[in-house]
């Protein structure tokens, strides 16, 4: 009998055990049944994109539709190269659709807006998204701001 | 007469040395001896769930309460400070790494250096001073096999599994806190959660800083036990020693495990 007891609370705990793991891979990290096969991969090259990181979201009219996978400098252009994983499931963006870096919140994370163009030709796995708009460096804005107050001045 | 004890001092440095590398080396063939020697575990899976029930199951309690209260007051005083910015809703974010990356780990390894550790080093010691040690040995049953081989295996299968329920458990607790208390919307708390803590980078790196804090605290308690000194003082000085040296080597190795797992970002 003495035995019995030990044994169910092995075994209860080792159940709970389990079940933490399940909870912490499903719950808390958010770790989906999907495959990861079912994207596809855009690139986009940026004049800037300041404070964008790996992970950050992709949306489209405010959706989560894909991720960015990676980020590098292209030497040739000196321009940093973005690379997009979009789902599978929006495989209908016209090739002069628009992706800009944009701020959520006044300090929130950075990530990357697309917004449809016009155009019939659709982006592949593998093109490239011509038409950027680079992140808002607060710097940058200032700087402009002030540039302009002075040659006002000295019309 | 001053050189002769400055050679005296150099010669007792010495000893030290030697003594300490004695030490390390004792320990780690004892470990393969335990691990390794002559057939695994003796008595079967009967010794195994009996010391995983002494070892893990009776840490439940504590490692349960210190979660919730360390969750609920992780979310607390982040939720302070995360206010001040306006952006409260990220505390779920906030609970979920700081217990799976580090306090999960490192917090349900130094309760179980406290709770289960001394018990072992406890144990084992008492059994060597009532020289039922060597009464095992005397009729042929090897005690590395039916004495620390089960306690050793109890110890590297509960800890990890305690500290996923206490990482689980202080989320909840943070939840408490942070949605039900103070006000952050549900779904914010558990959506920042989900997107900013990712299974391979953050839940397994946990997972494997548990296995290793494991390792350690369970191999330091029962070899101080196996090798203390056989008398009531040798036994209490071996159980300080465990509690001591395992919390040091948890905190040291944590700053280790760290720095190769998440310092290059």
């Amino acid at each position: 009998m003495q035995n019995r007891t030990v044994e169910i609370g092995v075994g209860l705990f080792l159940l709970a055990g389990i079940l933490a793991l399940l909870l912490l891979a499903l719950r808390v990290s958010g770790l989906s049944a999907s495959p990861a096969a079912d994207t596809y991969k855009l690139y986009a090259y940026f004049d800037n994109i300041a404070g964008l990181t790996v992970r950050a979201k992709v949306t489209m009219a405010g959706v989560t539709i894909g991720k960015v996978t990676a980020i590098d400098l292209d030497r040739d252009s000196f321009t940093g190269r973005v690379t997009l994983q979009l789902d599978k499931k929006v495989d209908n963006l016209p090739t002069d659709s628009t992706a800009s870096i944009l701020t959520a919140g006044l300090l929130g994370e950075k990530y990357i807006g697309i917004s449809v163009g016009g155009e019939e030709a659709l982006l592949k796995d593998g093109s490239t998204i011509h038409d950027t708009q680079s992140s808002l460096v607060l710097e940058d804005l200032i700087g402009k701001f002030l540039l302009n107050t002075v040659s006002k001045d000295a019309k | 007469m001053r050189k002769t004890s400055l050679i005296e001092k150099v010669r007792l440095f010495g000893r030290s040395g030697i003594d300490i590398v004695e030490v390390l080396g004792r320990s780690t063939i004892f470990l393969f001896h335990a691990l390794l020697g002559r057939g695994g575990i003796g008595g079967g899976f009967g010794l195994l769930l009996k010391q995983l029930h002494s070892v893990g199951v009776m840490s439940l309690v504590i490692i349960v309460v210190s979660g919730v209260f360390i969750g609920m007051v992780l979310a607390l005083q982040g939720f302070n400070i995360l206010s001040s910015y306006g952006s409260e809703q990220a505390v779920g974010q906030m609970v979920a790494l700081t217990l799976l990356r580090e306090l999960g780990p490192v917090v349900t390894a130094l309760l179980f250096a406290g709770r289960a550790g001394s018990a072992l080093t406890a144990e084992i010691g008492n059994m060597k001073a009532t020289e039922q040690l060597s009464s095992l040995e005397m009729i042929g049953v090897d005690p590395l096999k039916y004495i620390v081989a089960p306690r050793l295996w109890a110890g590297f299968i509960s800890l990890p599994l305690l500290a996923m329920i206490f990482s689980v458990v202080g989320i909840w607790g943070g939840s408490w806190v942070a949605v039900d208390w103070l006000g952050v919307y549900d779904g914010s708390y558990w959506a920042n959660m989900q997107n900013s803590v990712t299974f391979s980078g953050d839940v397994l790196n946990g997972i494997i800083k548990s296995i290793v804090f494991a390792f350690v605290v369970t191999w330091i308690a029962v070899f101080q036990g196996y090798d203390c000194e056989p008398t009531s003082e040798g036994i209490s000085r071996a159980t300080t020693k465990t509690v001591v040296y395992a919390s040091l080597a948890v905190l040291g190795l944590d700053f280790i495990l760290t720095a190769l797992m998440f310092g290059d970002f």
